[in-house]
């Protein structure tokens, strides 16, 4: 908890205003900073915020598995409340990625949707722990609840390279499926990888704030609670 | 109290027709722990489910042969107390020592036999064929003579071979006494055993827990009887609301003082 | 070890003398199939085959698995289990090992069945079939064993297991069609090599997880 403590003034006092700024900064250089590219026109820029979207969305996913992991073996709760913030930020950038996707395809290949591997592999995924979310959402404060779902985030986390692996075995043999582009291999303009260094920046700041202030809501109910429960015990 | 004398003596000599008072398995004779007899060691102990808090800041000390009393209303937290010291719960608060251990080792639970409310029988086992599969769970060697024995024991001997699902209140009660006394614990946690009990089964439990008493088992006993808590115990705890509230060792003419107390602090009558 | 042998002789037992889960998940099966059948076009149906098998397996097999644990539910025996001496993933062991052999049985009937509704012809080299559903079989108990006992524990059970474990199923399914289908149709282990590999892999790492995990997934 000394690292909680340690923290917290940053990421109470700096880490919002960071975040924003990093933000506006990352509109501005997709925006009006960066040049159309010139196969896909406008609709690249939605690369920018897509491909954020899965490495936050992963690593969240990954940090779950690790807290996860840590609060079967020790059991203490703010293991739980890590894990638990770090899905819910997760299947946020998740959605985002996998709602972004679409519209980024259907201009470029006419196509709402392909079984491209990694977007096969981000739906299961979203599946996964979406089924995480239900269980948490369903009884409140439930002890047994929270460790179901650490096992849960934990062999999610296990099965990600055999479905990586066998995702990439099926789609081998159904060639047919159209597939994206190498997108990170093809940017040409040095103003694009700037503007991929920004944005890669102001995600990592944005997904440190709202995992702070998700954790931080947790922490303080659980804090509430004791309070109301040592105030109900004097009453008595 | 008037009416029934406390059975301190033996059990009267009806209870001789049903039950061996002498099984050819008797257990092993008066044990010393390797702590030098503290079985038992609680220290702010507590269980909260979520946000329902059921034990907390209960201390308490209980070393070896001592034959422990709970009382307290429903809902004290007897039940939970006694799965903690039986190992299926842990503590959300304070720490448990057993038999000096402070986890719940292998060796810590094959020290420990449980009656609980349910039987932990198997409907569809018959009655040898579920002390044989827990004899075999605890590593017995001797697995089918004790079971004929304890079969013996509780008079069931002649139910050994039906299933569970047809056996009465009183029988799956023995049966599962039998269950929990069959590896030989040296900490018995009985949770109202003589609830579903006929007169003369309970009259072979007071016995039996005389004799566990007279061979230094440690023995815990939550009830709600008075009267027979106290008959057989040398110490007696009251729980409410989840606290120790009082504590006080057996002397023969203590049952006024801890019923008035007991009222005094639950604020109830008789439970 | 010892004790998980026991705890699976002691489900053997008992599934023998009441024989409930046996029966219902073979007649299930055949229900499914049976569903199958009619809703493919008769052409299509041969070449359907692996994918219907799974298909059938998975959904059917949810429903069976949660018995090994709801077995233990009548008297608290459960917490009888939880006070033994026992390693507690001893428990895991033995509710996989029960399960994997209730439903091998039903796999059996099942490929019985495949063959006379969709016209499979048997295989000239069947034993790689036998293998590619054997380890198809015990990744799925693995996992499916896991979360039953999960599941058995929340109110909406009959929902949750097929949420829990549906997604996390997928590289199974996948590689188990694709393997069946290949050795269906006579082909060698070595020709579906890759999946058969991922396959075991599956099964190594999820039985050996649930094994770990399953001590502190009970405790209360």
């Amino acid at each position: 908890m000394s690292v909680h403590r340690r923290l917290a003034p940053f990421a109470d006092r700096v880490l919002p205003w960071a975040a924003t700024g990093a933000m506006f900064a990352a509109l501005w250089s997709v925006f009006l900073y960066v040049p159309n590219e010139r196969t896909m026109g406008p609709v690249q820029r939605i690369f920018y915020f897509h491909v954020n979207c899965w490495w936050a969305a992963y690593l969240g996913f990954f940090v779950a598995a690790g807290a996860s992991g840590w609060y079967l073996w020790r059991g203490r709760s703010e293991h739980d409340w890590l894990a638990r913030a770090a899905v819910e930020v997760g299947m946020l950038f998740c959605t985002i990625g996998l709602v972004t996707g679409p519209i980024w395809a259907r201009p470029i290949w006419g196509t709402w949707w392909t079984w491209d591997p990694r977007l096969t592999m981000a739906v299961i995924l979203w599946t996964i722990f979406s089924v995480y979310l239900v269980l948490r959402s369903s009884v409140r404060d439930d002890p047994e609840i929270t460790r179901y779902a650490a096992v849960l985030a934990v062999v999610g986390v296990l099965d990600i390279p055999l479905i990586m692996i066998s995702v990439r075995l099926w789609r081998g043999i159904h060639p047919s499926v159209i597939s994206a582009p190498a997108s990170k291999g093809g940017l040409e303009d040095p103003r694009m990888v700037v503007a991929l260094l920004v944005t890669m920046v102001a995600f990592a700041l944005l997904f440190a704030w709202l995992l702070w202030l998700r954790y931080e809501g947790l922490r303080l109910r659980d804090a509430l609670h004791r309070v109301e429960d040592q105030m109900g015990e004097v009453a008595r | 109290m008037k009416g029934r004398r406390s059975p301190r003596s033996r059990p009267s000599s009806d209870a001789d027709d049903d039950f061996s008072s002498h099984a050819p398995f008797a257990m092993a004779d008066a044990v010393s722990g390797p702590t030098g007899g503290l079985v038992v060691h609680a220290e702010g102990l507590g269980k909260a489910f979520g946000r329902a808090v059921v034990l907390r800041d209960l201390t308490v000390s209980v070393t070896a042969g001592e034959v422990v009393a709970l009382f307290g209303p429903n809902g004290a937290g007897k039940s939970t107390l006694l799965r903690l010291l039986a190992t299926l719960m842990t503590p959300t608060a304070g720490f448990l020592r057993l038999f000096g251990d402070a986890g719940s080792s292998l060796e810590v639970r094959r020290r420990i036999g449980l009656v609980a409310h349910q039987s932990f029988l198997y409907p569809d086992l018959t009655a040898r064929e579920n002390l044989l599969f827990y004899a075999g769970m605890y590593g017995l060697e001797d697995a089918e003579a004790r079971a004929d024995a304890w079969l013996e024991r509780v008079a069931l001997a002649d139910a050994r071979a039906r299933p569970v699902r047809l056996f009465s209140r009183g029988m799956e009660q023995r049966l599962a006494l039998a269950r929990a006394l069959l590896h030989d614990p040296e900490l018995i946690l009985l949770d109202e055993p003589w609830s579903g009990l006929d007169a003369a089964s309970t009259d072979w439990l007071d016995g039996l827990l005389l004799e566990l008493r007279s061979r230094r088992r440690t023995v815990v006993v939550a009830t709600h009887d008075f009267q027979r808590g106290l008959g057989v115990a040398t110490r007696a705890l009251i729980i409410h609301r989840g606290r120790l509230a009082w504590e006080m060792p057996i002397a023969s003419d203590a049952l006024v003082t801890v019923d008035a107390m007991y009222r005094q602090i639950t604020g109830a009558v008789a439970a | 070890m010892s004790g998980a042998w026991r705890i699976l002789h002691k489900d053997l037992v008992l599934e023998l003398r009441t024989r409930e889960a046996l029966s219902g998940l073979v007649v299930l099966m055949l229900l499914i199939l049976l569903t199958f059948t009619f809703a493919l076009a008769p052409e299509g149906a041969a070449a359907a085959a692996p994918a219907v098998q799974w298909v059938t397996f998975v959904f059917a097999g949810l429903m069976a698995v949660q018995r090994a644990f709801l077995v233990e539910r009548e008297n608290g025996a459960w917490y009888g289990l939880l006070l033994c001496p026992i390693d507690r993933g001893a428990i895991f062991v033995a509710k996989m090992a029960s399960n994997v052999i209730v439903l091998g049985a039903a796999q059996v009937v099942l490929l019985a069945l495949l063959a006379l509704f969709l016209g499979v012809p048997v295989p000239v080299a069947p034993l790689a079939l036998v293998l590619v559903n054997l380890l198809g079989l015990i990744g799925f108990s693995a996992l499916a064993t896991l979360f039953a006992a999960i599941s058995v524990r929340l109110r909406a059970r009959e929902m949750m297991l097929p949420l829990l474990v549906l997604p996390l199923l997928v590289p199974l399914v996948i590689c188990a069609v694709e393997a069946s289908r290949i050795t269906m149709a006579g082909g060698t282990l070595a020709s579906a090599g890759a999946w058969v590999r991922v396959l075991a892999t599956f099964d190594v790492i999820f039985s050996v997880a649930g094994w770990m995990v399953f001590e502190q997934l009970v405790q209360e």
